[in-house]
């Protein structure tokens, strides 16, 4: 019996200390007529050494690709040392630590990762983790409305520049309670969210602006600008960030006069696998002023009876266990292996390791565009400053080239036609470090070799 | 000693990152970075030995036992984390197109079909990400299908007041009013205030069963009976569905939606919180509502079933395909334990169980429902003991981790004073609950010779008990450099 211990005589030493001749006896309160049904379609069990034949054959199916799709999901390298130590059983096979005395790995852990992470975005403070970027954004919305009091629209505007996937999760997340999230365009040119689109909206009752840095094409927005709008028209502003990049770019916490209320985003780049797009996680710090409005887990450092510091669940009282209906979120599990290997690997790089890594992506994705771009028909689509990632233009169908180039194992980026129409044949690239020159080269030449022919 | 604490300005991980840090010169000035952030400057060693001393610090399944009630703490098999890390599914990009994704979609679409069949719903959707998601989930199906029938009155949201903080957080969180409806002291459902506050309101019913007191809810059917007449819907909790896999099913009791949560039935690691999975299964009705995406198969081909095919769906909940690495090790786990594996899941959990609880009341300990069954878990009140001796159930759940064990869930649910919600899981060993159940006989002797022994736990911890106030007064939340 597969992780069952029991012998035949201590299954009969149990029941006869219950009283019953058999374990169906235990199953006595529920009505006989429920019990009948077939299991067919599950197969037999199989022991371990047929189950993984069975996972080889079916990783080998999906393996050996070049992939040069970012789109909010990018493959950089990852220390051994963070998987190694994330999959210790004491950090795999724990829980939510209710019991902090028996806790104190995890706590402090997420305790230095809050500090890391709101050093990171230059933000007072951190959760312990959300779901994912696009979920952590449909709960700043949330959190947004309950903390600016003064706003009564339930308005928030979010740019059409920021990614598809996260506009419709948060639409989701946020539609069943009268929020109304209004799209600002971008403009064709620059790719930037437009501040004249925005200008529309002055000194009107707007709870709050969303900007996304770098958007979903790359493209670097005029964050200072947009966060001065906000200012200027009493609206919060929700930071939608790559955490990498803020190792670089000029961090939430910094923007426009005073920064950013609330940053959010996906979590994934510091050290999480792409996977199939999970588990990553959302992360989400504020400043100070609104803590208590934040949803999920949070971590404070305290003292024990004998004045010793240790770490424990704080500011309980938002939760769903404590608050039920009134929390500030369901939001009970989080991420927290995620965020274990998120913690290690942020440690083991420290800023300058983030810089470099960061910067070391963003020139792989340099000699991807100049290479692809001296292609006779290849167009960089935005004249606007990217960050890893950008937009290029295709002579041809978009779908045909991905088809083509799929064909010989290159995945040649994310089609941008069905959310973007406007744009043409545009397909969104990306090169990390991890990229070799090799296959930067073999995608350029086989996309030179089908616009060719 | 926090990480930072250990830094040495300058030091860095050398073999981690590229050796010098590229140019950024085509990037304008005023949109970088001036400082670096304030971040660990370790060599690689020292966060290896600070993050593994940590880990040291934790109580886990791995090295304690953890009847932690409601969570389902058990054995997380190491297979279905070593095979859901191999190269092609670990490097598998979310947006690969489907031609390169054959290996990741049949396991996620094979996951569809076993989940189905053990639940007896006639379509699942793996997305959402964890339980509560997958609560939010149903209930905004719910909500859907009201509406796509112009049946727009329907406000109301009934919870059980035994019912898991998620239930009527979940529902408001859809725009749903709560309906509180009270336990009966046998600790199934009180069917006439049901019945009371039924009616034209009702959008629909929360409930998990075998439900939070640890016992199956016998009149189930009738008040399935009872919400579809009234023109409600039932939502089913997953999170004891460990009680009751492969013995008995939800579908088959009259739930219109369910949740799972596979971080606790299906084995998947619970993290230190999470991630977790908590896929949604439904009845034909909610079916064009399941949040998106999900797996198809044509008889040759897998494929993602998008926004295009389903109009009417709830959405997607995440940016990509929600939990899929823990979903792999859901459908590593499943094929291990094949059919007659699940069904032995609920079996030796409710043997366990129920040996315990047997075991509890021979030592004197106060069996909260008495004359139930125990299902997968159950519940002990102490209050005899808080009484008499001035021991309360947090004291003595402090002083078991003194004796190596994990406590189990205390002061949950909240209609049963001083309790121990106690899970044991199917992967324990006799021996393992005969220790703990020594282990509790053991605090209450040593409460009877006075009460500060007890009171002063735990002590052989890395930490005593905490100051809750003060972490909360003054928030201290991350670190700061002294001045």
């Amino acid at each position: 019996m597969p992780f069952i211990p029991h012998t035949e005589e201590e299954v009969r030493q149990m029941l006869d200390a219950i009283g019953a001749n058999s374990i169906e006896d235990l199953f006595d309160e529920i009505p006989a007529d429920l019990r009948s049904f077939s299991l067919d379609k599950i197969p037999e069990g199989l022991p371990e050494m047929e189950v993984a034949h069975l996972m080889h054959e079916r990783a080998r199916k999906d393996s050996n690709v070049h992939c040069f799709i970012g789109a909010g999901a990018y493959d950089h390298h990852i220390p051994s040392a963070v998987w190694e130590i994330a999959t210790r059983g004491e950090f795999y096979s724990a829980y939510t630590p209710y019991q902090a005395e028996a806790s104190q790995g995890t706590l402090q852990l997420l305790y230095e990762y809050q500090s890391m992470m709101s050093a990171l975005m230059d933000m007072d403070v951190s959760n312990a983790s959300l779901y994912d970027g696009a979920s952590a954004l449909g709960e700043a919305i949330l959190m947004a409305i309950r903390a600016h009091r003064k706003s009564k629209s339930k308005k928030i505007l979010v740019p059409k520049s920021l990614h598809p996937a996260y506009r419709q999760a948060a639409n989701a997340i946020v539609k069943n309670q009268d929020i109304e999230l209004i799209e600002i365009p971008f403009e064709s040119a620059t790719g930037k969210t437009s501040l004249a689109a925005l200008s529309e909206y002055a000194g009107t009752d707007i709870t709050a602006l969303v900007i996304g840095q770098p958007n979903f094409f790359g493209v670097l927005e005029d964050v200072d600008g947009l966060t001065r709008w906000a200012e200027e028209n009493n609206t919060m502003t929700i930071a939608v960030v790559n955490p990498l990049a803020m190792s670089v770019l000029k961090p939430p916490g910094q923007w426009g006069d005073n920064g950013a209320d609330i940053a959010c985003g996906e979590g994934q780049p510091l050290g999480i696998p792409l996977s199939s797009g999970g588990p990553y996680f959302g992360f989400m710090c504020a400043t100070q002023k609104i803590v208590r409005q934040m949803p999920g887990r949070i971590i404070g450092r305290t003292v024990d009876l004998d004045g010793k510091p240790g770490f424990s669940l704080t500011l309980q009282a938002r939760e769903q266990h404590i608050r039920r209906s009134k929390a500030t979120s369901n939001i009970c599990t989080n991420q927290g292996l995620m965020v274990t290997a998120a913690t290690i690997h942020m440690s083991l790089l420290g800023a300058e390791g983030l810089a470099r890594a960061a910067a070391g992506s963003h020139d792989k994705h340099r000699k991807l565009v100049s290479g692809l771009s001296a292609i006779e028909g290849v167009e960089v689509k935005f004249d606007s400053p990217v960050f890893n990632e950008a937009v290029i233009s295709l002579p041809v169908d978009n779908a045909t080239v991905l088809e083509a180039l799929a064909a010989d194992n290159v995945l040649a980026g994310f089609d941008l036609k069905k959310d973007y129409p406007e744009l043409g044949n545009a397909l969104l690239v990306c090169a990390t470090e991890k990229h070799s020159a090799a296959s930067i080269d073999l995608f350029i030449e086989k996309l030179g070799a089908l616009l060719a022919s | 000693m926090l990480i930072f604490e250990q830094s040495s300005k300058g030091r860095v991980a050398h073999a981690q990152s590229p050796a010098t840090k590229a140019s950024l010169d085509d990037l304008p000035a005023d949109m970088l970075r001036e400082t670096p952030p304030l971040m660990p400057e370790v060599s690689e060693m020292q966060a290896v030995r600070h993050y593994t001393r940590l880990s040291q610090k934790n109580f886990s399944i791995d090295t304690h036992f953890y009847p932690l009630g409601s969570c389902t703490m058990k054995y997380n098999p190491r297979a279905c984390n070593s095979l859901s890390m191999l190269p092609g599914l670990v490097d598998r990009h979310p947006y690969a197109p489907d031609s390169h994704s054959q290996g990741f979609l049949s396991c996620m679409h094979d996951l569809q079909e076993i989940l189905k069949e053990v639940t007896g719903m006639k379509a699942v959707s793996l997305s959402p990400m964890a339980g509560a998601q997958g609560e939010f989930a149903g209930v905004a199906m719910i909500k859907a299908y009201h509406e796509s029938r112009g049946d727009m009155a329907r406000n109301e949201i009934i919870v059980p007041d035994a019912a898991h903080g998620t239930n009527p957080a979940s529902a408001v969180m859809c725009g749903y009013k709560i309906q509180e409806i009270p336990t009966r002291d046998d600790g199934d459902i009180d069917v006439d205030a049901l019945k009371e506050v039924l009616g034209p309101q009702t959008a629909g019913i929360m409930l998990t069963n075998p439900s939070t007191v640890g016992v199956f809810e016998r009149r189930i059917q009738e008040i399935a009976a009872l919400v579809h007449e009234a023109g409600g819907l039932l939502y089913y909790d997953g999170a004891n569905l460990n009680a009751i896999l492969g013995k008995v099913r939800p579908g088959d009791m009259g739930f219109d939606v369910i949740h799972m949560n596979l971080h606790k039935t299906f084995s998947t690691p619970h993290g230190g919180g999470g991630p977790g999975a908590g896929p949604v299964g439904v009845s034909e009705r909610l079916e064009p509502f399941l949040p998106i995406p999900m797996i198809d198969y044509d008889g040759t081909n897998y494929r993602f079933i998008t926004a295009d095919d389903r109009p009417q769906s709830i959405g997607r909940l995440s940016a990509f395909a929600g939990n899929a690495g823990i979903l792999l090790r859901a459908y590593i786990y499943a094929r291990l334990l094949g059919r007659q594996g699940m069904t032995r899941v609920a079996e030796y959990s409710t043997l366990n169980a129920n040996y315990m609880l047997k075991k509890m009341k021979a030592a004197g300990f106060e069996a909260a429902y008495p004359d139930r069954r125990a299902t997968h878990e159950f519940i002990i009140t102490l209050r005899k003991e808080a009484k008499d001796l001035g021991v309360n159930a947090m004291d003595f759940a402090k002083r078991l981790l003194d004796y190596g064990v994990h406590a189990p869930t205390t002061y949950f649910p909240l209609l049963v004073p001083e309790c121990f919600l106690i899970e044991p899981t199917e992967t324990e060993s006799i021996d393992a609950l005969d220790n703990f159940v020594e282990a509790m006989i053991k605090i209450r002797e040593e409460a009877e010779t006075g009460a500060d022994r007890v009171k002063g736990a735990p002590y052989t911890l890395p930490v005593r008990r905490l100051d809750d106030v003060k972490a909360a007064r003054e928030l201290d939340i991350a670190w700061k450099p002294a001045e």
